[in-house]
């Protein structure tokens, strides 16, 4: 299976996305965000952190870079994009995904363990996993979620809300929302289900000796289901 | 503009200093000139009070590639690898610009891992701050957190450990200690040592500005009212460069182009360009006219002098150019050839076709002034005689919620949770244990770091202080079964022009030598910050130690938290009760003198070794040494971390009991033990002659002292988690 994770200028997460993808068996390539076409991939990740620093609304800068017109024309013929983090940030900003992240509600970075229930299964990234409350790890300060009225109804009719904040049991209450998210919204889909944006990184957690090992399952599962 | 002997004292020159300048250069400066004087003779650059001192500590050993002089020390960790790490101050920005000081001081120090070829792979901080109660502290704080967070997180280096104090001593004056590691291949160390004739000198990074001019010299002065208008030599930090400098650095660093390479730091193009030079015994030529410029009209006095962050001077080989352009102009950073080296062995500066600087080398570094400080030596103070009736009144379980809640003992959680601590995928010990840890990546190594200071100790006795601030970062590393390698450290210090702090100083100094020898444990890099004073009054002498060891094994990393039902802990080390200058002496006695508790180095050296011994063959499953707050504080965050409960029986012959469990002997820690492996541990610690004995077993919950005293994990953790965010919502 083939994957792409795209480095823009201040990029922080690449590398990391890069040593997990491997780990599970992915054939990932790393590719500079002014060049103009993807290589051939079964997934494009979008990683964390600061590119062009962030100075700007998150994300806005690096949504208009050379890279992106290959990478929205493959998620719009079909292909399989994930946001992690800045990434989500990023989708969101080409407006591959409703909504807007705003800063976190105490405007406040955080950096911390976090639980999260799938909503939906009926997709490439998320189908066969054997269990809904994994346990991720979050590390943002704009990661507050926020949609209009109109815009969340049709995310909810469409089933596009991929994870929520919850606690351990899957509670999905206000005290769980680390960042004051609408709905306590963690993750989200665009309609057809195929481009993924969320601020947890699976990454992180692909070992024991690290935060956890909920990382290793989804991308154990991820890339099965790809095959 | 005329320079005169007032101008000199207005730069921070004394007036035999400038006299000694015009004397060596045979002629009155220019303002140029005179500006780099005054940047290269401060205190801050040149170490005047300190380099007499600092040339006494231990500096060499087996596992040392560099020691102090280079932009880091490196140690060797085997296999072809090597750890780059220097910690570095930030003092006088950050308390007059909290959030601006503190990131340009961990900016500045990841520059100085990276300008030697490595990779920052974990940042820690050591930060202090008035009492909370003084009408800044909260908003120092703040900023000072946001600060370190907003430039280490957009690096994408993570935050692995750190410490915070509260104390009224820093209520004018905070301490900001930034430290940096970065790993790096030993055959691919780069340093600042120029040599060749004729090489170009190539500036990369940010543009120059106006920010930041004298920085160096605004660090080197007291404070007084009116330090807020010095707010524009408070340099401004831009993360995301920096990134981008990073990464072209490493990238040009890979191939063969780059003979020498310096960051502009402290004092920008004049002391990274001379030290260049001087290292190199070489001249250098500067047209200041290349120099990329932020703002129109900058002076050469205002290019030499700007502290804009974010900047490299590097010297090339011949013909090399091309190839660091390219990768420059790929991450979008500014590059220019502003230069050559050349063999007149002076710094030459011209603008506008005008030779407007010429100054020999060697006058700015080897004759840099050099004092040797009046000071005064301290005495150790006399024990307090505390009375048992006095103690007998005290209730175990009050004492321990208070010193458990204290500022300076309860969780920081709400400082680190806005550090990113886990990028890069390798950070395997999280803040809030004894150590940082971060595997070497790709390898089954781990690289533990941990950072302390004890301004109280050292206050109390400034020669024992240093050598416990030194026992504190071996007994760190040791606890999460690191092998201590090296040190670097940090000297805050009250004015060097004052007998008093300038003895605590060299007290200081002079204990963290004795320590650092006898534990095999060198100082390899290390700064200055003096005159860290506000109005005459000095801080606490606060010397911060960051330490650096190996753990060969990284599924061999022991962790404080609990881990089994049933199994023992075990003290290790001999508890006398220490009380004076303890947390307990100070909160709940509300004395304040007294020595502080005595450092045993052969016991540490003994004790550390065999508890490493230990963890070597699987007996230890968790650990923590004993520190600030005594026995019953470690063994409390053990069973919050862990949360399981213990149940303590002391025996009835010892020392009082709150002196038993408050009091804060050196050298000691905890370890648990599996039953079954008692009979075994206990023959090695007696082989070793370690005093160890047995405090008690772990249960489901609840700590128990002496079958009367009952505390639940629930009020241990509400005690010791809430202290902080209460105090900053």
């Amino acid at each position: 299976m083939k994957s792409s994770v795209i480095t823009f200028p201040g990029s922080n997460c690449d590398r990391d996305m890069d040593v997990a993808l491997k780990k599970f068996g992915f054939n990932n390539k790393m590719v500079w965000h002014d060049d103009n076409e993807l290589p051939k991939s079964d997934l494009v990740v979008l990683p964390g952190g600061f590119s062009y620093g962030d100075y700007l609304r998150c994300g806005s800068m690096a949504s208009k870079s050379k890279i992106m017109q290959s990478v929205i024309n493959f998620a719009k013929s079909g292909g399989l994009v994930m946001g992690i983090c800045n990434g989500f940030q990023i989708l969101v900003e080409t407006g591959l995904v409703p909504g807007v992240l705003l800063r976190n509600k105490y405007l406040e970075f955080i950096c911390k363990n976090v639980f999260v229930k799938l909503d939906n299964k009926e997709n490439s990234y998320f189908k066969n996993l054997n269990k809904d409350i994994f346990e991720f790890h979050i590390a943002h300060n704009e990661g507050n979620y926020f949609c209009t009225k109109d815009q969340l109804k049709e995310i909810e009719d469409n089933n596009q809300i991929a994870i929520y904040y919850c606690n351990k049991e899957g509670k999905i209450e206000d005290q769980y929302n680390p960042n004051g998210s609408i709905k306590n919204i963690a993750g989200i889909f665009n309609k057809e289900k195929n481009v993924l944006g969320m601020m947890p990184h699976p990454e992180r957690m692909i070992d024991q000796s690290l935060s956890g090992e909920d990382g290793s399952i989804f991308f154990k599962n991820l890339i099965n289901n790809i095959k | 503009m005329e320079v005169n002997e007032q101008i000199a004292i207005d730069h921070g020159l004394k007036s035999d200093e400038y006299k000694k300048i015009c004397q060596l250069l045979k002629r009155t400066p220019n303002i140029t000139e005179l500006g780099i004087f005054s940047a290269m003779w401060n205190e801050h650059c040149s170490y005047k009070s300190s380099r007499l001192h600092l040339k006494k500590l231990p500096t060499k050993g087996k596992k040392v590639i560099q020691g102090p002089g280079e932009n880091a020390g490196v140690i060797d960790i085997e296999d072809g690898d090597a750890i780059v790490f220097k910690i570095e101050s930030h003092n006088h920005p950050s308390f007059i610009e909290p959030y601006q000081g503190a990131a340009t001081g961990v900016g500045g120090i990841m520059r100085d891992v990276f300008t030697m070829g490595a990779r920052p792979i974990a940042n820690l901080n050591s930060i202090h701050f008035g009492s909370p109660q003084h009408k800044k502290t909260k908003n120092l704080l703040r900023g000072v957190v946001h600060g370190i967070g907003g430039y280490g997180n957009c690096m994408g280096v993570p935050t692995i450990a750190g410490q915070t104090s509260f104390d009224s001593s820093y209520n004018g004056n905070i301490l900001v200690n930034a430290m940096t590691l970065g790993l790096v291949k030993k055959n691919k160390i780069f340093y600042s040592k120029a040599t060749g004739l004729n090489k170009p000198v190539i500036y990369v990074g940010s543009k120059t500005g106006r920010d930041g001019i004298h920085g160096a010299s605004m660090a080197s002065a007291s404070f007084d009212e009116k330090i807020e208008e010095k707010k524009p030599t408070v340099q401004v930090g831009d993360p995301f460069t920096e990134k981008l400098l990073l990464e072209a650095c490493l990238e040009l660093m890979a191939g063969d182009s780059i003979i020498a390479i310096q960051d502009m730091g402290a004092a920008g193009l004049t002391s990274s360009s001379i030290e260049m030079a001087s290292k190199g015994n070489l001249g250098i030529e500067i047209n200041l006219n290349k120099v990329p410029c932020r703002e129109t009209k900058m002076t050469p006095y205002e290019i030499m002098l700007s502290e804009s962050q974010e900047r490299m001077l590097i010297v090339l080989e011949n013909g090399k150019e091309e190839i660091a352009k390219k990768i420059f102009d790929k991450w979008n950073l500014d590059f220019a050839v502003i230069g050559k080296t050349t063999n007149s062995k002076n710094i030459e500066l011209f603008f506008n076709q005008e030779k407007v600087a010429k100054i020999p080398v060697n006058i700015l570094v080897e004759n840099s002034p050099m004092y040797d400080r009046k000071w005064k030596k301290s005495k150790l103070p006399k024990k307090n005689k505390i009375k048992n009736e006095v103690l007998n009144k005290l209730k175990i379980k009050d004492v321990l919620m208070k010193i458990l809640s204290n500022q300076n003992i309860c969780s920081k959680e709400w400082i680190w949770q806005q550090y990113d601590h886990t990028v890069m995928g390798d950070t395997i010990q999280k803040p809030g244990g004894d150590s940082g840890v971060v595997r070497v990546h790709g390898t089954n190594k781990a690289v533990a770091a941990s950072v302390d200071s004890s301004a109280v100790y050292c206050w109390a006795h400034p020669l024992t202080g240093g050598k416990q601030v030194v026992a504190e970062s071996w007994r760190n590393l040791i606890s999460v079964g690191a092998k201590p390698i090296a040190i670097t450290n940090c000297l805050n210090f009250g004015s060097p022009e004052k007998e008093d702090n300038m003895g605590e100083f060299v007290e200081c100094v002079q204990g963290i030598g004795e320590a650092s020898k006898y534990l095999n444990f060198p100082v390899v890099s290390g700064n200055v910050s003096f005159y860290n004073q506000t109005k005459e009054v000095g801080i606490k002498p606060t010397p911060s130690i960051g330490g650096v060891g190996l753990i060969k094994d990284y599924k061999k990393m022991i962790s404080m938290d609990l881990k089994e039902v049933d199994n023992l802990v075990l003290i290790i080390g001999k508890t006398e009760g220490h009380i004076d200058q303890s947390l307990f002496a100070r909160t709940i006695l509300d004395e304040k003198n007294g020595p502080p508790p005595e450092v045993n180095l052969f016991n540490e050296k003994n004790n550390g070794e065999s508890i490493l011994n230990l963890i070597d063959k699987g007996y230890v499953k968790s650990a923590h040494d004993i520190s600030l707050g005594g026995l019953l504080v470690a063994i409390s965050k053990m069973c919050i971390k862990g949360n399981k409960g213990i149940k303590i029986n002391k025996s009835k012959k010892l020392i009082n009991e709150i002196e038993y469990f408050f009091a804060e002997d050196q050298g000691r820690y905890l370890i648990e033990v599996n039953k079954e492996d008692l009979k075994e541990v206990t023959k090695i610690l007696n082989k070793n002659s370690v005093h160890h004995e047995e405090l008690g077993i772990i249960t489901q919950n609840d700590m128990i002292i002496n079958e009367k005293t009952k505390v639940t994990i629930d009020e241990l953790k509400s005690y010791y988690t809430n202290w902080l965010s209460k105090y900053m919502s």
